[in-house]
């Protein structure tokens, strides 16, 4: 499928800091990209830089086939932007920002109100139209903040952390919006920090760490590179060990220990439950449960990054 | 020539804005109409009271100019507040990913701000003809005073513009606010700067708020024109205007538009 945002090597540094260090990434036209990574890893410089707000110290990038530097009115004229931080006007009115940034997108006046119209009532902000933002929720400003972005139907909508510090009800809006904008063809690059967030909206998804793309695919193919865990529950403490060097045995690798009565081990593919199952009943090992499952993004996030904590 | 006619349609937008926001803060607009009154009455009469103008003559008549000249110093803190507070709160990135003209962000700024000025400066008149104040020099010079006073404040805007992106942030800009007070005081609006020691006389004179002043007292016909052996902006205060307006557009226009582009 065709590429609609092309990065290649790219490089920015502020002062002793290199925020990228030969960023690569590919978007397909139709598709939600999530950039995946901890705070600090680059993700709002690499929006920046696609978004013609900082230009790349090196490499290049291209957007909807406009290179972001050389060509950057026309790559304004196809993307839109919203952030972390609502990017309103606080002292004027929902339908105020929207009509105020309709005209800066020059469209003619009667175009610029009936379009806030039509977004105010689309994404449930009719009713507080006409009160000053400065009154709104949190929610209601990233709602607000999302779709001034969306003013001039852009070819690609670069989310910058669009749900950061937003309770589920919100998050769940945001989303819900996304996927609306998907549907009607809008390219989505969103960065965040939440797993579960890539997982539910992202085609594909770019880790990043220290500056570059550390891997890359959709959550699928991703989890499977860290392949199905194991989890066995004892039911006495006491056979804890011999769970452990069971699992020891099956997987090749030491199994972690948690809760007590837990053991749980990456497998390598091609294990059945039902082998598992039997190995423990031949060791005597009374087992209360034992399940295969997918791993999380979380995990694979967790052992791309040689992290050890969870990101969020 | 497109692209100029976007940048203008693009910056009355913006000065649409400033006067949206004005619309939606009635409060704000009320002590920016009250402040130069107070400031009538608080210079003119309570430190008034106790003040000689040097070769005699009426305080308030001496002080108008100055307080007018503090009133256009006033647009440096404004813009600088309005442009910080859209840097630090992601508007300013909003308006420079869009397909508008950067420049527009700026001249939006400023051309509200003159707008903003005229009602202030407005209110500073009626309550200065109020005080006591005239101009005596004709039409002609008064025009002229009064078309100083915009010309500095233009230039003065664009130095707000520069120290908001500069500071990018609004709690600081907030924060920066009462140093301007300094910057108006140490100056001979409100007295003369004669009896100051050597090196703040210095720069009292070198203030271009000094430069405004004189060149309204002298325009407007009111007292305390200095004479005698004078630092040159004060002898020669209509060209001291002049060239400082036009230095500091000259430094403070490029400077904030290259910080746009960036």
């Amino acid at each position: 499928m065709e590429s609609i945002v092309v990065a290649e090597g790219l490089h920015k540094s502020f002062g002793d800091v290199r925020a990228l260090r030969g960023l690569d990434l590919n978007v397909r036209r139709g598709t939600v990209c999530g950039v995946l990574g901890p705070n600090g890893a680059g993700k709002t410089t690499a929006v920046r830089v696609l978004a013609t707000l900082a230009a790349p110290d090196a490499g290049h990038a291209s957007v909807a086939g406009h290179d972001v530097v050389r060509e950057a009115a026309e790559v304004r004229a196809r993307i839109g932007l919203a952030g972390q931080y609502a990017a309103v006007d606080e002292k004027l009115t929902g339908r105020g920002n929207l009509r105020m940034f309709g005209r800066l997108s020059h469209l003619p006046r009667r175009e610029a109100h009936r379009r806030a119209d039509e977004l105010l009532d689309r994404f449930g902000l009719a009713d507080a139209a006409d009160r000053r933002v400065a009154g709104y929720s949190g929610g209601m400003r990233r709602r607000l903040d999302l779709i001034a972005s969306l003013v001039r139907r852009p070819e690609v909508l670069f989310l910058d952390e669009p749900t950061t510090g937003l309770d589920p009800r919100s998050r769940g809006e945001i989303w819900q919006a996304v996927r609306e904008l998907v549907a009607d063809g809008t390219t989505v690059l969103l960065t965040t920090q939440y797993l579960d967030e890539a997982d539910r909206l992202a085609d594909d998804v770019a880790v990043v760490d220290h500056g570059r793309v550390i891997a890359t695919g959709t959550p699928d193919e991703l989890k499977a590179t860290v392949g199905d865990r194991l989890d066995v529950v004892v039911e006495d403490p006491a056979d804890l060990p011999r769970a452990a060097a069971v699992l020891t045995g099956l997987a090749g690798a030491e199994p972690a220990v948690s809760g007590g009565d837990r053991v749980s081990v990456a497998l390598p593919g091609g294990l059945r439950l039902a082998g598992v199952v039997r190995e423990l009943d031949r060791a005597g090992v009374a087992a209360a449960d034992v399940r295969l499952r997918r791993p999380t993004l979380d995990e694979v996030f967790l052992r791309l990054t040689g992290r050890t904590e969870p990101v969020a | 020539m497109i692209r100029l006619r976007w940048a203008l349609a693009d910056g009355v937008t913006l000065v649409g804005r400033e006067f949206a926001r004005l619309r939606h803060d009635p409060g704000e607009i009320v002590a920016a109409l009250l402040f130069p009154a107070v400031m009538v009455v608080l210079f003119g009469y309570v430190f008034g009271s106790a003040i000689g103008v040097p070769g005699g003559g009426d305080y308030r008549e001496y002080l108008m100019p100055g307080l007018f000249a503090m009133v256009t110093f006033s647009s440096v803190t404004g813009v600088m507040t309005r442009t910080a507070a859209d840097a630090s709160r992601g508007v300013m990135d909003r308006f420079r990913s869009m397909p508008m003209a950067r420049s527009a962000v700026p001249f939006g700024q400023t051309g509200a701000d003159l707008l903003i000025g005229l009602p202030m400066l407005a209110v500073m008149v009626v309550a200065g003809l109020l005080a006591g104040w005239r101009p005596h020099l004709g039409p002609v010079a008064t025009a002229q005073a009064f078309l100083l006073m915009v010309v500095l404040r233009y230039a003065l805007s664009w130095v707000g513009v520069y120290a908001g992106l500069a500071v990018r942030d609004d709690r600081v800009a907030d924060a920066l606010v009462p140093l301007s007070l300094p910057v108006t005081m140490v100056s001979n609006a409100f007295v003369p700067t004669g009896g100051m020691p050597g090196w703040l006389r210095f720069l009292a004179d070198w203030n271009p708020v000094s430069a405004l002043t004189a060149a309204t007292r002298e325009l407007f016909g009111n007292p305390g024109v200095p004479a005698g052996d004078l630092a040159w902006p004060l002898a020669h205060p209509v060209a001291a205007v002049l060239l400082w307006s036009a230095a500091l557009l000259a430094v403070s226009v490029p400077l904030a538009l290259r910080a746009l582009s960036l």
